[in-house]
Parts: structure tokens; C-alpha cells; sequence
């Protein structure tokens, strides 16, 4: 299992990528191999706005359907249009293959998630 | 799919199957007739062939169904038993078959007699006050228990509580049938046992609470033992109960929900009474509730007064209608020759066997797999094929593997709390010496994980078709065929 040192992470497996307000969110190598071959994204719009821990799409795999979490509160700024048509990315390359981008506007918010050693330790625990 | 060509790929342009005698009316001009622009340019594009054509297309492809009249079955939270035929035939007699949902009341009395008797006795095994027979199905009864919940709620002008607490190893319908009414879903997680944390449900529980919905015994096939605390938490809430009755083949007889505290309950009718599943169902999915709830109920409930059986529409707190008429009325006609050919002690006997069978194999079965949660189970149990994944063999390569001994594949991951999860359900109907040629298969499985994964791996090899390309199906499914040319 890969877990990237310069990425945080949410309990739901969810990683974040921090660039100063802006934060790109996808899911892990633990989370896409847990899941099965991806199927389906489902991706918010560009202007959505979410409160932290809020469900901002959908993951669909030949096991399961799972709701993807944004870690923190803000705007979508981005939205990765290629999982809708190659949905295999996300199992595929799980860490070049961000869902959304957010820009945030309190940072500090970020200190609640794990770094890649607590996220590994983590898995860890729940496997 | 060369060899086995669709309908549509057979036969040759112009074949027929019958000669139609020469016309004998005047023929006239379709396009003066009906006006030019609205015939078709081009033909429909049907098949041509010969009725022996026909014949042999649909005999070879009904050759290729699996059914419980063919094969065991243990498909997990289904309760895929055997249906009787004598349900078949009461359900063909005419003064059932004959009637017409228009027909005047006092023509139809015994089909009326027959919704107000089931009403009675699906509330004498629910330990309800009153069933409404209309929901067509098991989600459709969720939703119609919800909203009627929601509008009891609303009708004490409560109508803020907008919560619904669904526990993590819950069917997919319950959060499901609650967005649909516009509650906000909440998750409580299971304990070590697999049953609601009831720490984690204290916490949850607030005035906003308008209800929990539990299958008991659970996905997990076990029985949630603390259901009196649990109905004592929510009840305190001001929230209310909801049962989900797909698993009521475990205790019918034994326990109620009733008297375990739920409010409403929606049964399975083509799960624990017997009448068929999916396309030949269709299923019915009756909704009991408590004395409190019943103003809510759909229209129209049918009533008794002088001995004479009436439709009663004049119920002004009524939810209103679910489904045209009064339900799946022939599916019921079948669960009614089922509960009066079985009597209450042969409900009893059917779910004591139920559990023992699962029991059975459960015990047989968890030297070679994972019983995650060791206990006695009720009628169904959860496997995990855990060890044989590390190895490289996955739920499903089991699932596929048990095809090729005849056996249709059990659940597979679900509840999602159970990784690699093979959900058994045996049902009552099996003797043991299917269950024994079950275990065995079960039981080569294992050992051919260990010792020949590949093997597994490209499961089934003596099917109709081998391994299908799920993955590849759902991303890019194919949804229309085409004509080449």
C-alpha cells in the first residue's frame, strides 16, 4: 500500500494536497483497493459550496457505492472532468487522480488531519 | 454471444412463421387513410423466422435458467425458499383470476375476506394492531412506513424531527427509503458482538430523532439483544421504530416485533411467505403498525360491518394511496394458501429450521473461512473469505467457484462491515443432504484456494457462459444492440 509523505489525510481515506488556499482532495491507494475496480465518479459543479465532513460525491465500484468527503469547509474550484469517462484512473493512479479542488478559507482547519505516518499507522489499525 | 444468436440475428428476410389466408376486404391506402405524416418511412425491424425458430430460441434460453426449482439457492437475506405449488393453484382459481378491481363490493366479498383475514394474521405474527396490504414490494413498504411516520410526527406537530438512524450494517433501501422522504440519514456503528453500539446510539439520540430502522435479527443474521433498551432510547426521544422485515423467516412464531417495541413493520411477502421473487414475482410488501399510527395508514383499508366486507376511504389522516387498487392481490391469494396450509405451528417449524440450517453450515463451515462474529447466528450467517484472499482469491472467486458445482452463489460483500463477506441464507426447505453437498463444495473451495488459486480464479468453467467481465460491463455498458451493416 502507498501512502505519499508530502500529502495529509482524512479518516474517511480521502488525501489532500495543500497549495496555500487551494487544496486538491482524491482517495487513497488503501481506499481504491478496498473498493474493487472503480466504475462510476460522481463529481460536484464548479461554485458548490461544502461544510467540513459534508459528502461532495460519489464513488461507485463493482462491490460498493461510497460517499466522498471533504475533509474541511469551502468552494469547488476544479473539477476533474476525466474520472467521469476513465473512472479506472482512480485505481489505476489514486494519487494523480484528484476528485475536486477547494479553495479554503481557514487553513488552521487542516491541523485535524493525519499525516502520512499517522495515516499509515491508520490503515494499520483498521486492517 | 456467437453461439447463441439474439432473436433478432436468426432467420432470414422475408421467412414467416404463419400464411395469412388472402384478404377479403377491400383494400384502402394507409397514408390517405391516416394521413402521410404520421406513417412510418421505414418498416419496424423485426425478427423473420419460423415458428420453429421461435420455439427452439426461447426452449434453449428457458433451459438456462436457475431457479429454486432447479437448484439450492443460499442466496444471503433473500430467503430464496421453495415455493409451493399449492399456492400456484389456489391462486389459478377462478373466482381469484375472474375478478375485476371495478367489480361492485358486494360481488367481491370473499376477495375481501381475504385482504381483511391477512390483515388479521400478518398482525397476529407481526404482533401489530392493523396491515396495510398495499406496498408492491419490500422498499416500497419501507417508504410507505416512513412517510407514514413522518406524518404522524407531523400530525403531534412535530414535524422537525428530521432524523433517521440507520445502523452501519443496514440494507442499502433503509438510508435509501429515508432521503426519498426527506429525512437526513444518521449512522450508528456496530459493536464487537455485530449489533447496535448502544453507547454510540445514546449519544446519537436527540429530539430530532423521528425514528430507527433495524432488521432483527440483523444483516449479519444475528439477533440484536438489546432491542429493549434500544425501543427504550428512541421511544424516550419521542422517535419511533421501524422493522424491517426481510429477515422475519428467523422468528416467526418465536418473537414478535411488536412486543420487541417497533411501531411498524414492513414484511417481505415474497421472502417469508413463500410467493416467487423478481420477474415472475411480482413481490408484495405489506406495512403493520401500531394502534397510534393506524389513522395514517393508506386508503382505503378494508373493513368489516354486519357481516359484510367494504372498501373504507374516509380516513382523513390517511397518507393516502401507494399502488393502483389494493396491492399485489394475487401474491397475497398465494401467502394466504401458504399460511393456512402451514398453520401456526408449521410458521414456527419453518423458522426453527431455518435457523437450525444455518446453524448447520455455519458450524461446518467456519473451520475453512472466517466466522467474523462467532456466535449462534439466526437464519442466516456472514462468512469472510479473509485467508483466502491473502492468498489471492477474492469473495467473489468463491462465488464464481460454487457455480460449477451446481449451487447459486450466496451474497457477496454485503454488509459492508464484513470485508470479503459471503452472506448464507439456507432457508427451511433444504434437507440435509443438500446442505451436506454444499458444505462439501464449500469445503474444496477452501482447499483449492490453498493449493490451485488459478483455478478459482477463472471460475466457472462449466457454465453456459465463464467468467463475465463485470468491471468492464459497468464502465462501458452496452445498452442497445445494433445490426452490423
Amino acid at each position: 500500500m502507498e501512502v505519499r509523505e508530502d500529502l495529509k489525510y482524512s479518516k474517511d481515506h480521502e488525501w489532500i494536497k495543500i497549495e496555500g488556499n487551494k487544496i486538491y482532495i482524491g482517495i487513497t491507494d488503501y481506499a481504491q483497493d478496498s473498493l474493487g475496480d472503480v466504475v462510476f465518479v460522481e463529481l460536484p459543479e464548479v461554485g458548490e459550496e461544502f461544510d467540513a465532513e459534508e459528502a461532495f460525491g460519489v464513488v461507485e465500484s463493482v462491490k460498493a457505492a461510497s460517499d466522498v468527503y471533504v475533509p474541511i469547509s469551502g468552494t469547488v474550484v476544479e473539477v476533474n472532468e476525466e474520472l467521469e469517462d476513465m473512472p479506472e484512473k482512480v485505481n489505476e493512479e489514486p494519487y494523480e487522480s484528484w476528485f475536486i479542488a477547494m479553495e479554503i478559507e481557514d487553513t488552521s482547519e487542516l491541523d485535524s488531519l493525519m499525516d502520512w505516518e499517522a495515516y499509515r499507522k491508520f490503515c494499520e489499525e483498521e486492517a | 454471444m456467437k453461439n447463441r444468436p439474439l432473436i433478432f440475428e436468426l432467420g432470414k428476410k422475408g421467412r414467416r412463421a404463419y400464411s395469412l389466408p388472402q384478404c377479403d376486404v377491400p383494400r384502402r391506402n394507409t397514408k390517405e387513410l391516416l394521413g402521410e405524416n404520421i406513417i412510418r418511412e421505414e418498416g419496424p425491424d423485426l425478427p423473420e423466422v419460423s415458428e420453429l425458430d421461435v420455439v427452439r430460441h426461447y426452449t434453449n434460453l428457458s433451459k438456462l435458467n436457475y431457479s429454486v426449482d432447479t437448484q439450492f439457492y443460499p442466496l444471503g437475506s433473500c430467503t430464496m425458499k421453495y415455493n409451493p405449488k399449492i399456492n400456484e393453484d389456489v391462486a389459478r382459481l377462478d373466482g381469484f383470476t375472474s375478478v375485476h378491481p371495478y367489480q361492485p363490493e358486494d360481488t367481491v366479498q370473499g376477495a375481501l375476506e381475504l385482504l381483511y383475514a391477512m390483515d388479521g394474521m400478518l398482525s397476529e405474527i407481526t404482533g401489530m394492531d392493523r396491515v396495510s396490504l398495499q406496498p408492491a414490494a419490500g422498499a416500497h413498504g419501507e417508504l410507505t412506513g416512513l412517510m407514514i411516520i413522518k406524518a404522524y410526527h407531523e400530525n403531534r406537530g412535530e414535524g422537525h424531527r428530521h432524523k433517521i438512524i440507520v445502523p452501519d450494517s443496514a440494507h442499502g433501501t433503509n438510508p435509501a427509503s429515508a432521503m426519498m422522504v426527506g429525512y437526513d440519514v444518521v449512522e450508528v456503528k456496530s459493536d464487537d458482538r455485530g449489533c447496535v453500539d448502544i453507547d454510540t446510539l445514546r449519544d446519537i439520540v436527540d429530539n430530532n430523532v423521528a425514528g430507527l430502522m433495524l432488521t432483527n435479527p440483523n444483516t449479519l443474521g444475528l439477533f440484536e439483544e438489546h432491542i429493549h433498551e434500544i425501543s427504550q432510547i428512541i421511544h424516550d426521544a419521542g422517535g419511533l421504530l421501524y422493522y424491517d422485515g426481510a429477515n422475519l423467516n428467523a422468528i416467526m412464531g418465536m418473537a414478535r416485533p411488536g412486543d420487541m417495541g417497533f411501531d411498524v413493520v414492513h414484511l417481505n411477502i415474497h421472502k417469508t411467505f413463500s410467493t416467487p421473487h423478481g420477474g415472475g414475482g411480482p413481490g408484495s410488501g405489506p406495512v403493520g403498525v401500531k394502534q397510534d399510527l393506524i389513522p395514517f395508514l393508506p386508503v382505503p383499508m378494508v373493513e368489516k360491518e354486519d357481516n359484510r366486507y367494504y372498501f373504507d376511504y374516509d380516513r382523513p389522516l390517511s397518507i393516502g394511496k401507494v399502488k393502483s387498487f389494493y396491492g399485489n392481490f394475487n401474491v397475497l391469494v398465494k401467502a394466504y394458501a401458504y399460511i393456512l396450509s402451514m398453520g401456526a405451528k408449521g410458521l414456527k417449524e419453518a423458522s426453527q429450521n431455518a435457523v437450525l440450517n444455518a446453524n448447520y453450515l455455519a458450524s461446518m463451515l467456519k473451520k475453512y473461512y472466517e466466522l467474523p462474529y462467532d456466535r449462534y447466528c439466526m437464519h442466516e450467517f456472514v462468512l469472510s473469505a479473509q485467508p483466502q484472499k491473502e492468498k489471492g482469491v477474492s469473495a467473489m472467486d468463491i462465488a464464481k467457484g460454487l457455480i460449477d458445482y451446481g449451487f447459486h452463489p450466496p451474497t457477496v460483500y454485503f454488509p459492508m462491515i464484513v470485508r470479503e463477506a459471503l452472506m448464507i441464507e439456507p432457508t427451511e426447505t433444504e434437507s440435509k443432504e443438500t446442505l451436506d453437498r454444499f458444505i462439501e463444495a464449500m469445503i474444496e473451495l477452501a482447499k483449492m484456494a490453498d493449493e490451485d488459486p488459478d483455478k478459482i480464479k477463472g471460475a466457472p468453467h462449466k457454465a453456459p457462459m465463464k467468467r463475465l467481465d463485470e468491471t468492464r460491463a459497468a464502465r462501458h455498458p452496452v445498452l442497445k444492440w445494433e445490426r452490423d451493416s
